[in-house]
């Protein structure tokens, strides 16, 4: 066995524009080991990896891989090494199949493509227990067999360098159980393993050590056996964290929104939302809680007049709102911040300045043909003030802005439309601790103002120190209602798997 | 029988020339490029092949030299538009405008050269290209007449359109080719060198389109060359490819079926269908096939989801 | 080692360079093509400055005939009003190349009017014919706009096939319905009642396409369609999230684009050509998008690229630069130079390259 570690990184520093995204990060992984890299989003984790991968390049810094200097400029060059990395949002060509695209790259030999290409993928999964049907095309699949596919392709090249950039966000709990099978299996043949995560359960289970970045820098590296999840908690938010956030008492009682036996389907027809029913009160902090894709989008666009409803009703204030386009039902007082995945792309226009951003849903209010601005910037200045945005200018575009200033903007507006639903998704998603203490503040003034929020989120932790209740999707279904201050992590865990079996069924061989 | 043998025949020698601009346009928009330079690389072709076969009477020679042209402002759309990342719809409208001048311009200084007088292949190399019969082959009735009887341009396109379906669908390197046209990204991160597979097929793809312009210009008006001979055939020729659904075995019959709309206008007059709407109705369908392909959501038989946009590996 | 060398140097997205800095590059970017463009020139044993001067010339000279420049100006006209037709789609990312056949369709309604209600007092006549344009214009170019909305079709595919339609319509006028003499192919002169009155040496268009680009700058920039516009152009997934009905949005936003070209064809059809025939578009509505695209969708630029155009076009297209021995094709040869040029130094304005210095020997 080679003694020098598989993976050495010295002083990796990488930025896009103004924004830093690793600076100065020291990191080392040995041969057969998992490491786990943990960090809250936006920590510069993903980041970090594409370099190995040879998507980024970064400005400087060193890389050896198994002793040997490197550098890495493509993903030709990170193959050759021996580093497969799985991406967080598949790399798939869609309308290929799921043989051609394992083999894609990496070909056997020959000028012509061989039909005996299958059947050496079906062998390939087979010898690893991962079940898939290597000529269906991809854009007819699951998302977990597409994480399947992503799976045969890095075992394909022979990797033994593997990267695995936040696998388990759509699996099943068996599925995740299997995936850790694999990974275990490849450290003890010998592999180095990365896996991205910021689930400490899982860090805890798959990793023998554990790297903890924030805001771009490594702070520190221990040994899994050694720490538990609140040292880890500690170390991915830098200080003892007394994780004390406010939840005052509610001062206001009566219904705001009331939801029977609501069904949504997507566009495909595919059921996203299956008979729920819930109510929302005057100044409580409902926590929507669930794996991601349990349906928590369309709840949330549902409700803002997004989506059509298939069956059942959303009453608000007692009136049913069904056939309200989105500006009414704005207009009524259910405003919504949804911060997606891409941050920008739902919510905000891009290119826009901050003043633009502001007009968005009250373009039409003012008289005449023309956008008046002077309120907007009113109002522009006001939350810059208020919520500490840092920006080049009111009017530069919001795309230049670092992730937790787009979302202040976007948090800021909605707040100071002085909704009665306040519909939040994911808002402390990749902001540092301060500015998310920032924003549940400004959730807990709203609440204490009466407005019923409505928020979405993926850390448990902060979703039993903010809410009222809590309620668990789970594909689609409400598997429980519980109240926060009653409950806990592992019962919410339960709930959140709860309906998995038989959710899963339809996709089972 | 005689008169529909004539007629598909003509359809067939009418049609041909278009698929070789087919072709080659499906090759680069196959890699996620749109390049509506056709025109353009067609014009050029059409001019080196005929100016290098008035000079050499070489067949060989002006069919390289038509390819190498296409393959030229090819070159300068893959250097703007891959390298650089301009716009695709733009760099092929420069670039159909640019090579339509050119070949004005200069076929025009190759009449001046000749006296004023539209030049004109030598016997030699017109017999070449003349719609010979292949021997044995083209004596068998009817078939003969209609397969086997026509100049050699008209199997090289054909040879062409089969041998580039082959090879995006059942080569290796055509499977790289496909997945850089889908998805960049992906194709990048399985160690495909994307900036290369993209020069390599829009340079062929030009070339194709070249030897389509050389077709117009040697062998469609019987080796004398004339001011217009490409004239917008390499528009039709992107239309062709909607129809063929970005294959091309598709496109032979798409260009037979084009080819036949072409001649049958000056033979319908009993039918009292205006010649106008023969030329329109072969676009009429097309739109047709894109808009049917769009109701039914096909994800397949539409354009490659890279087209339009360039890759930038480190674009977040 | 010279690819170690070379894989140093790597290309980064720049942060958008403001100031002067993007207009010296543009002319920077047109001073090289003019020194390619001489280059090529001097191949063909000319002198480029004299060529120049006589393409300068032919485009401003003011003769007894006329001023050159009218006919410049002419040419530029429906340049300047399809592009900034072209640039409101755009700016909603709404890729209509269609121009050409919104163009046709406008310029075939107005046509209508000039051949067979041109009895009409000339002012109403003129302005029927404006609005018929615009209308045919506009409906053209909302049946793709319908199709993307409701379908998705591809509308780069679908507003190319519709140039070609178009076209081949007016040739079915041309030989059968409207045909002057029947049997053979053409359609009549208009009356001097349907043609555009000449306003301070060049037909009334102008003050048309004057007004157009402002109304253009002011719509897109300062009214509620125009932020609208933006907005969608950004992310439809925002524009509808804001309660905006994006259909209802792209519907009139192509009903406009196709309409200012109608506007365009009508204006070509009865201030320039006088008579309608396939070469009333003839690529003006692809030269267009060029022209959109280097104003980087700004309407005043849209002048400025048009009169390059222009001048390029009408410069080469007189009897001086024969004398020379040059045909009027050089000049698409020198815009196709141009263009590539511009093309490639737009390059720089995005990206700068960076040299990684390695820090070990």
């Amino acid at each position: 066995m080679n003694k020098q570690p598989a993976i050495k990184l010295c002083g990796i520093t990488k930025s896009f524009g103004s924004v830093v995204a690793n600076h100065n990060i020291d990191l080392t992984v040995q041969r057969g080991e998992i490491l786990a890299l943990l960090g809250e989003n936006g920590s510069g984790k993903t980041t970090l990896m594409n370099i190995l991968a040879g998507i980024y390049q970064p400005e400087s810094g060193e890389i050896y891989i198994d002793g040997q200097r490197v550098s890495i400029h493509s993903p030709e060059d990170a193959n050759r090494l021996g580093i497969g990395m799985i991406h967080q949002h598949f790399k798939l060509v869609d309308i290929h199949t799921a043989a051609d695209n394992i083999i894609l790259g990496n070909e056997p030999k020959g000028l012509f493509l061989q039909k005996s290409r299958f059947d050496k993928v079906r062998e390939l999964s087979e010898r690893f227990g991962l079940s898939i049907d290597p000529m269906k095309k991809i854009y007819n699949m699951s998302v977990s067999e597409k994480q399947t596919v992503e799976i045969l392709k890095v075992l394909y090249r022979g990797a033994n360098i593997l990267i695995l950039d936040e696998p388990t966000a759509v699996l099943t709990v068996q599925e995740i159980r299997r995936l850790f099978d694999i990974l275990r299996r490849m450290r003890d043949e010998g592999c180095a393993v990365v896996i991205i995560t910021h689930k400490l359960d899982e860090v805890m289970e798959i990793s023998d050590r554990v790297t903890v970045l924030r805001k771009g820098e490594s702070v520190e590296t221990v040994d899994t056996a050694s720490c538990d999840i609140r040292k880890l908690t500690e170390l991915m938010v830098g200080r003892p964290v007394e994780l004390s956030i406010d939840r005052p008492e509610r001062t206001h009682s009566g219904t705001l929104l009331e939801i029977h036996h609501l069904t949504v389907e997507s566009e495909e027809g595919v059921r996203m939302l299956d008979d729920v029913n819930m109510t929302l009160k005057k100044g409580e902090i409902l926590g929507v809680a669930g794996v991601a894709g349990s349906g928590q989008r369309e709840l949330c666009e549902t409700i803002a007049g997004l989506m059509p409803i298939k069956e059942g009703a959303i009453l608000f204030n007692k009136k049913n709102i069904e056939n309200m386009t989105a500006r009414q039902i704005f207009k009524a007082g259910i405003s919504m911040s949804f911060i997606p995945e891409d941050r920008l792309g739902m919510g905000l226009a891009a290119s826009m300045g901050i003043v633009d951003n502001m007009l968005l849903k009250t373009y039409l209010d003012s008289p005449g043909p023309f956008v008046q601005k002077k309120e907007a910037r009113l109002l522009a200045e006001t939350i810059t003030k208020k919520l500490r945005i840092s920006t080049s200018g009111m009017n530069a575009p919001v795309s230049r802005m670092s992730g937790g200033n787009v979302q202040k903007v976007l948090l800021g507006r909605e707040i100071e439309s002085r909704p009665q639903v306040l519909i939040t998704a994911y808002p402390v998603r990749g902001l540092d601790i301060n500015t998310s203490y920032t924003i549940y503040d400004a959730l807990n003034a709203q609440k204490q103002a009466g407005t019923g929020v409505l928020f979405v989120c993926e850390d448990l932790d902060v979703m039993l120190e903010l809410c009222d209740r809590i309620m668990v999707l789970c594909h689609g279904k409400v598997t429980g209602i519980v109240n926060a201050a009653d409950t806990t992590k592992e019962e919410l865990g339960l709930l959140m798997t709860n309906a998995q079996r038989k959710g899963d069924s339809p996709n089972a061989e | 029988m005689n008169g529909l043998i004539n007629l598909l025949t003509a359809a067939i020698r009418a049609g041909i020339p278009l698929l070789f601009g087919t072709t080659g346009e499906i090759i680069t928009e196959k890699t996620g490029n749109m390049n509506l330079g056709v025109e353009g690389m067609m014009w050029l072709g059409a001019f080196f092949g005929f100016y290098v076969g008035l000079h050499t009477d070489s067949l060989l020679l002006a069919l390289l030299c038509a390819f190498a042209a296409g393959m030229f402002g090819a070159l300068i759309y893959a250097v703007l538009t891959v390298s650089l990342r301009a716009n695709q719809t733009v760099a092929g409208l420069a670039l159909t405008i640019f090579g339509t001048a050119f070949a004005n311009f200069f076929g025009l200084r190759m009449i001046e050269a000749n006296g004023g007088m539209l030049p004109r292949l030598s016997a030699k190399l017109s017999g070449v290209l003349a719609n010979n019969p292949i021997p044995l082959l083209g004596d068998i009735p009817y078939i003969g007449k209609l397969l086997f009887s026509h100049n050699i341009l008209v199997y090289l396109g054909i040879i062409i359109a089969v041998l580039a379906f082959l090879y995006m669908n059942k080569t290796r390197i055509g499977l790289r080719m496909r997945a850089v046209g889908e998805a960049p990204a992906t194709a990048d991160a399985a160690g495909i060198n994307v900036t290369l597979t993209k020069y390599v097929h829009i340079l062929l793809g030009g070339g194709i389109c070249g030897l389509g312009g050389a077709y117009l210009s040697l062998a469609y008006f019987d080796g004398q060359w004339q001011n217009a001979c490409v004239s917008g055939q390499g528009w039709i020729a992107v239309a062709l490819v909607i129809f063929a659904n970005w294959n091309p075995v598709k496109a032979i019959w798409g260009t037979l079926l084009f080819g036949m709309f072409e001649v049958i206008r000056f033979r319908v007059g009993w039918l009292r269908i205006p010649p106008a709407f023969c030329d329109m109705l072969p676009y009429v369908i097309t739109t047709l096939i894109l808009v049917i392909a769009s109701i039914r959501k096909s994800r397949e038989r539409r354009q490659p989801m890279g087209c339009g946009n360039n890759y930038f590996r480190e674009d977040r | 080692m010279q690819s170690n060398f070379l894989s140093r140097f790597h290309i980064v997205k720049k942060a958008e360079s403001t100031g002067w800095k993007p207009l010296f590059l543009s002319f920077l970017s047109l001073v090289v093509a003019l020194i390619i463009g001489g280059l090529f020139i001097l191949c063909l044993g000319k002198n480029p400055i004299t060529v120049y001067g006589v393409i300068i010339d032919g485009a401003f000279k003011v003769a007894r005939t006329g001023a050159y420049v009218f006919k410049t100006i002419g040419y530029a006209i429906p340049l300047v009003i399809t592009s900034i037709a072209v640039s409101i789609a755009f700016k909603m990312k709404f890729w209509n190349i269609g121009a050409e056949g919104q163009m046709i369709a406008g310029a075939i309604f107005a046509s209508y009017f000039a051949l067979f209600q041109s009895q009409l007092p000339h002012w109403l006549l003129l302005i029927i014919m404006l609005i018929a344009g615009a209308v045919g214009g506009g409906l053209l170019g909302t049946i793709p706009a319908f199709f993307k909305c409701k379908f998705d079709t591809n509308e780069t595919l679908f507003t190319l096939m519709l140039n070609y339609i178009a076209l081949s319509f007016i040739t079915y006028l041309k030989d059968g319905p409207w045909s002057e003499t029947p049997g053979f192919p053409g359609i009549a002169k208009f009356a001097a009642n349907a043609r555009l009155d000449i306003v301070g040496g060049v037909h009334i268009g102008w003050i048309f396409t004057v007004v157009l680009v402002v109304l253009a700058f002011v719509y897109m920039r300062y009214t509620k369609h125009g932020y609208e516009i933006s907005v969608i152009g950004d992310s439809v997934n925002t524009a509808r999230y804001a309660g905006m009905n994006v259909n209802r949005v792209i519907l009139r936003t192509m009903f406009i684009s196709g309409a200012l070209c109608g506007i365009a064809g009508m204006i070509q059809v009865t201030g320039i050509e006088h008579t309608l025939g396939e070469s009333v578009a003839g690529g003006r509505g692809f030269t267009a998008i060029i022209i959109a695209w280097l104003s980087r969708l700004n309407p005043f630029v849209c002048i400025l690229f048009s009169m390059l155009f222009a001048t390029l076009t009408q410069g080469c297209s007189g009897s001086a630069l024969l004398k020379l021995g040059l045909s009027p094709a050089v000049a698409d040869i020198l815009q196709g130079m141009i263009l590539f040029v511009i093309l490639a130094f737009d390059f720089f304005m995005q990206y700068k390259i960076v040299y990684r210095r390695r820090n070990d020997a």
